[in-house]
């Protein structure tokens, strides 16, 4: 994952300590019924909800981290949890089209559950 | 029409309520309609209480999205619930009865797509007509029933190692 904070600039909002986890693939949604639905374990979120949704999805669904896109950051509920979890939240000013690119030109692929 | 009307929808071949034998441990959680501040609290409880009870890693994330959409169908459509938790010794079977509008059409809510929600719900990130259908695919054993002005109840049952108990999934 700290690798993905270089390629795209990310602040690190929170979870510096798991940043070493590495990324499993790549789910990129604003549905969270989509990545509980899609996603496979070990994926890092990408997306721009930024309610404490995106936290508590990440965590049922195994997610390693959530990368926050378009300058979006957690809302405060959302940023307790993560720390409480220990879920790094990432957040970037590019868009969700130009990090999915970034990431997938440097070799993530996408996550699918099958 | 459907006021006085009860609908079951069970189409997995074994009851829930007659899974798996004796109830090691049993817990209730409440959850609240329209409390979307909350909403993911008991999926993520559960959860921790399952990995404490060294249930399998897979079996745990796919009771926990089946809760996860659960709760949040319940903060949506309903007034409130009761998360019936209950762990047994090969699989844990989940029982939510909410009080509330009910369904007035079970197979209609069923199929993936369908949905009443509001932009607000949308907004959350939820409302696209997945959530009854996650939760049956998550689950080994499924069932619904619904009475329209009183409530909803769905239960599920998942093994900890996939649906007869002796798969590795």
């Amino acid at each position: 994952m700290r690798a993905v904070v270089g390629l795209l600039d990310c602040e690190v909002v929170c979870g510096q300590e798991a940043l070493d986890t590495p990324v499993g693939a790549c789910f990129a949604a604003d549905l969270m019924s989509d990545v509980l639905a899609f996603s496979s374990p070990d994926a890092l979120l990408i997306t721009g909800l930024t309610s404490v949704q995106s936290v508590h999805t990440a965590h049922v669904a195994d997610c390693v981290g959530i990368l926050f896109v378009s300058g979006k950051r957690p809302s405060p509920e959302a940023l307790q949890l993560g720390r409480d979890m220990s879920i790094p939240l990432l957040s970037t000013a590019r868009s969700m089209f130009e990090a999915c690119g970034v990431l997938a030109e440097n070799g993530l692929t996408a996550s699918a559950r099958t | 029409m459907h006021e006085d009307k009860s609908i079951t929808l069970r189409d997995e071949p074994a009851d829930p309520q007659a899974a798996g034998g004796e109830v090691l441990y049993r817990e209730m959680f409440r959850i609240a309609g329209n409390d979307f501040e909350h909403g993911g609290e008991a999926a993520t409880r559960v959860k921790a209480l399952l990995t404490q009870l060294g249930f399998p890693p897979e079996a745990i994330r796919r009771l926990s999205i089946a809760n996860f959409e659960a709760e949040m169908n319940v903060i949506m459509y309903a007034d409130e619930a009761q998360l019936e938790l209950a762990v047994l010794p090969d699989a844990v079977r989940v029982t939510i009865t909410d009080r509330g509008q009910g369904i007035p059409d079970i197979e209609w809510a069923m199929k993936e797509g369908n949905s009443t929600a509001t932009p607000e719900m949308r907004a959350r990130g939820f409302g696209a007509g997945l959530g009854l259908p996650n939760i049956k695919r998550n689950a080994d054993e499924f069932s619904i029933s619904s009475t329209v002005n009183v409530g909803t109840t769905v239960s599920y049952v998942v093994y900890a190692n996939g649906r007869s108990g002796g798969d590795a999934r």
